[in-house]
């Protein structure tokens, strides 16, 4: 099992009252923005994920989001660069790479080529769509996001194995003279990781391209349906799909005593959480998702990865009124969240003996090969931030190492996802067990 | 009463749904971005003299999308080739908001296609001041209500919008406004040569804009005015961007003197 960490990189200095205005981070004018403070964070950043290696996590991950104090990460890339020099051993994983709304898979092609010779060969390439907030941010068609994230990714692998030069004349890019002279150091290429909140599209796509599928959060229930639809394409594509198909990352959060890890969890929700990363107008823009993704999203009563809920649905449909905002009812809403979605394990919280059990029912339910711990939101302080990492580094993360070898969850580099194949007319195995959730209390 | 039917006409290569309605001379009504709303009391009223011909425009209602229609433009020239096929040509048109937009691409490449062009609202050219609206950037919901300066007093509007938003009508929202940010969202709901190709243009053309319109603002009506030299303006005061159900007795008045129906 790979293990990892992965932090947003939250921007700490940002009252709570301006985002719950603003009903979400996204939007937030940049008059807010103290360059003294970021300054000091995106160093801090960088030197905690140094730290993760210290520690001993397996992978480090990073994502981006634009114009959104959620996350500083703008450019991932930057900072992937940085841990690539800075870094020995963890391997990088990018969860990922906006394509659509990057817009110039060339110069992406030649930027992770770069960033995988620097840390030669310790690069782990995602890609996303890119949250609904930034087609707006970055003026990029929604209704052609699917169509550009599927032209982009196959334009890149092709400028990584394809000797050039090659002249490309696709329907979203165009270029006369495809000939990158940096090359990725892995061959043929650095692995894919796909991140993804329960589109079916995407879900389809990376069983269909034997990449790893990483679940955001997602509620344990529908993640096992999905789970069972990523193997059932694996299975017309002729593999059996395996705990190396799949991996969870989940809002964990560690502490010295349940009381300061619950106060601290409360960060989660800082502003709004996840479920206020951007109001309705600027989650779902036109296009964005299809029909059937929409559908399967108002089923998802809970909020998810940034906030793509069927509450948002409903909210988008109605949008309810606009008037003054009561933040102490807000925040007394947001708590009572919390506590539901700890009850769903959709957020751990606690010392390492009370949550050791419970991520060992994750990965007993999921059964993924890779388990990463979203460290914790909000304006949170170092001290408290590194004390969690270390206490799931030295406590929980050997317990998940000895569970997952006792269940039997090789990671993608163990067992490389597609390598087990499945002869036609031969049915798959399972690959989640849902019996533990009727004792969990969860469906 | 309504006197009108839905039917469903070849048109350059595709299907497409059309209401026809009424009997007359035949008048071409191109809907606004967010899909046909329905027979309205100003269809009933014009179809008295004349014959509506409403398509829905491809990927709204039940017309299929067409993939390779790219920006308005090429929707301009599908329509061209529909007026063709069907032999209609010279013929009034109505359009509304992007109905407007696309009317006026069709006059540009084509000046002899309409006889008479009546543009309500007309997006397409880049106002000198003022912007169009954003509506990508807000709900369904909200854009409707801006839609309408008063919305609470607009019995037509609270008769198609009002109430509660059902899913199936919220998907067919859903699926208009899809489709308009695909053909539509770069440059925003114009395109910068239009008014160098209206030069020349000399149908006659009424330009109907409410004084309350907080879609479309009057720089784009500017851009029109100057750019098509037989044009005129007819502002209705205290409407929004729906003059036809915020003020069915003057938009009627306007259009009838217009068109001498």
């Amino acid at each position: 099992m790979q293990i990892g960490y992965f932090t947003e990189r939250p921007y700490r200095w940002l009252p709570e009252e301006e985002i719950l205005h603003n009903r979400g981070y996204f939007a937030v004018s940049n008059s807010h923005f103290d360059r003294e403070k970021a300054a000091d964070d995106y160093h801090y950043y960088l030197d905690e994920y140094c730290y993760a290696e210290d520690l001993g996590f397996d992978v480090v991950a990073l994502n981006e989001h634009h114009g959104n104090p959620f996350c500083m990460g703008s450019v991932m890339n930057v900072e992937a660069s940085v841990l690539a020099y800075r870094t020995r051993r963890v391997r990088i994983v990018l969860i990922g790479n906006p394509l659509p709304v990057i817009k110039h898979p060339l110069r992406m092609a030649e930027e992770l080529a770069e960033i995988d010779l620097i840390s030669r060969g310790r690069l782990v390439t995602g890609w996303v769509r890119g949250a609904g907030s930034e087609q707006f941010f970055n003026n990029a068609n929604p209704a052609y996001n699917r169509e550009m994230f599927n032209e982009a990714h196959d334009f890149i692998v092709q400028a990584w194995t394809r000797p050039g030069p090659w002249r490309y004349e696709g329907k979203h890019f165009h270029y006369r003279h495809v000939n990158p002279w940096a090359l990725p150091y892995q061959k043929p290429h650095p692995p894919m990781w796909i991140p993804g909140v329960l589109s079916p599209e995407t879900v389809q796509w990376c069983a269909e391209h034997r990449y790893p599928y990483i679940g955001l959060g997602t509620q344990l229930g529908p993640t096992c349906d999905l789970w069972d639809f990523y193997a059932d394409v694996a299975a017309k594509n002729g593999y059996q799909a395996g705990p190396e198909n799949f991996g969870y990352l989940i809002p964990t959060v560690l502490a010295d005593s349940e009381e300061k890890a619950q106060s601290i969890a409360n960060n989660f929700v800082y502003g709004g959480g996840q479920n206020a990363f951007s109001a309705p107008q600027f989650t779902m823009p036109p296009g964005y998702n299809s029909k059937g993704a929409i559908r399967m999203l108002a089923k998802q009563q809970t909020s998810t990865w940034l906030g793509v809920s069927g509450e948002k649905i409903r909210e988008s449909m109605e949008e309810g009124d606009t008037g003054a905002v009561n933040y102490d009812e807000v925040r007394r809403k947001l708590r009572s969240g919390l506590q539901k979605v700890q009850q769903n394990l959709q957020v751990i919280a606690g010392t390492p003996k009370s949550v050791i059990p419970k991520i060992k029912s994750i990965l007993s339910v999921l059964r993924p090969g890779i388990f990463i711990m979203f460290s914790i939101q909000g304006p949170v302080g170092n001290d408290d931030r590194r004390t969690s990492m270390r206490l799931f580094a030295d406590e929980v993360m050997p317990a998940l190492k000895e569970h997952a070898k006792a269940i039997d969850l090789p990671d993608p580099f163990q067992r490389a996802p597609g390598s087990v194949k499945l002869s036609t007319g031969s049915s798959r195995i399972p690959v989640s067990d849902r019996s533990p959730l009727a004792e969990l209390g969860l469906k | 009463m309504a006197n009108f039917i839905e039917e469903t006409v070849k048109a350059a290569g595709s299907e497409l749904a059309l209401v026809r309605g009424g009997s007359g001379r035949p008048l071409l009504v191109f809907h606004d971005e967010l899909g046909y709303p329905g027979w309205m009391t100003w269809n009933e009223k014009l179809a008295q003299d004349r014959t509506l011909l409403i398509p829905s425009q491809p990927g709204f209602g039940k017309s299929p999308r067409i993939d390779w229609i790219l920006d308005y433009r090429d929707l301009a020239g599908f329509y061209s080739q529909m007026v063709r096929e069907m032999k209609l040509a010279p013929i009034d048109v109505i359009g509304f908001s992007a109905g407007g937009f696309i009317a006026a691409e069709m006059a540009a490449a084509d000046p002899a296609i309409f006889s008479h062009m009546v543009l309500v609202a007309p997006m397409g050219i880049k106002p000198a001041t003022g912007e169009i609206f954003d509506f990508f950037a807000v709900t369904v919901r909200r854009h409707l209500m801006a839609t309408v300066a008063d919305p609470a007093n607009t019995p037509e509007y609270a008769k198609i919008y009002g109430g509660q938003m059902t899913p199936d009508r919220f998907e067919a929202f859903e699926d208009a406004r899809a489709e308009t940010a695909r053909i539509g969202w770069e440059p925003f709901m114009h395109n910068p040569s239009l008014p160098h190709l209206l030069r020349g243009v000399k149908t006659p053309t009424l330009l109907v804009w409410g004084t309350h319109d907080k879609v479309v603002p009057r720089g784009c009506i500017d851009g029109y005015r100057d750019a098509i030299a037989n044009s005129q303006v007819a502002e209705i005061d205290g409407a929004g961007h729906r003059p036809e159900i915020e003020n069915v007795a003057e938009f009627d008045r306007v259009v009838r003197k217009f068109l001498a129906v």
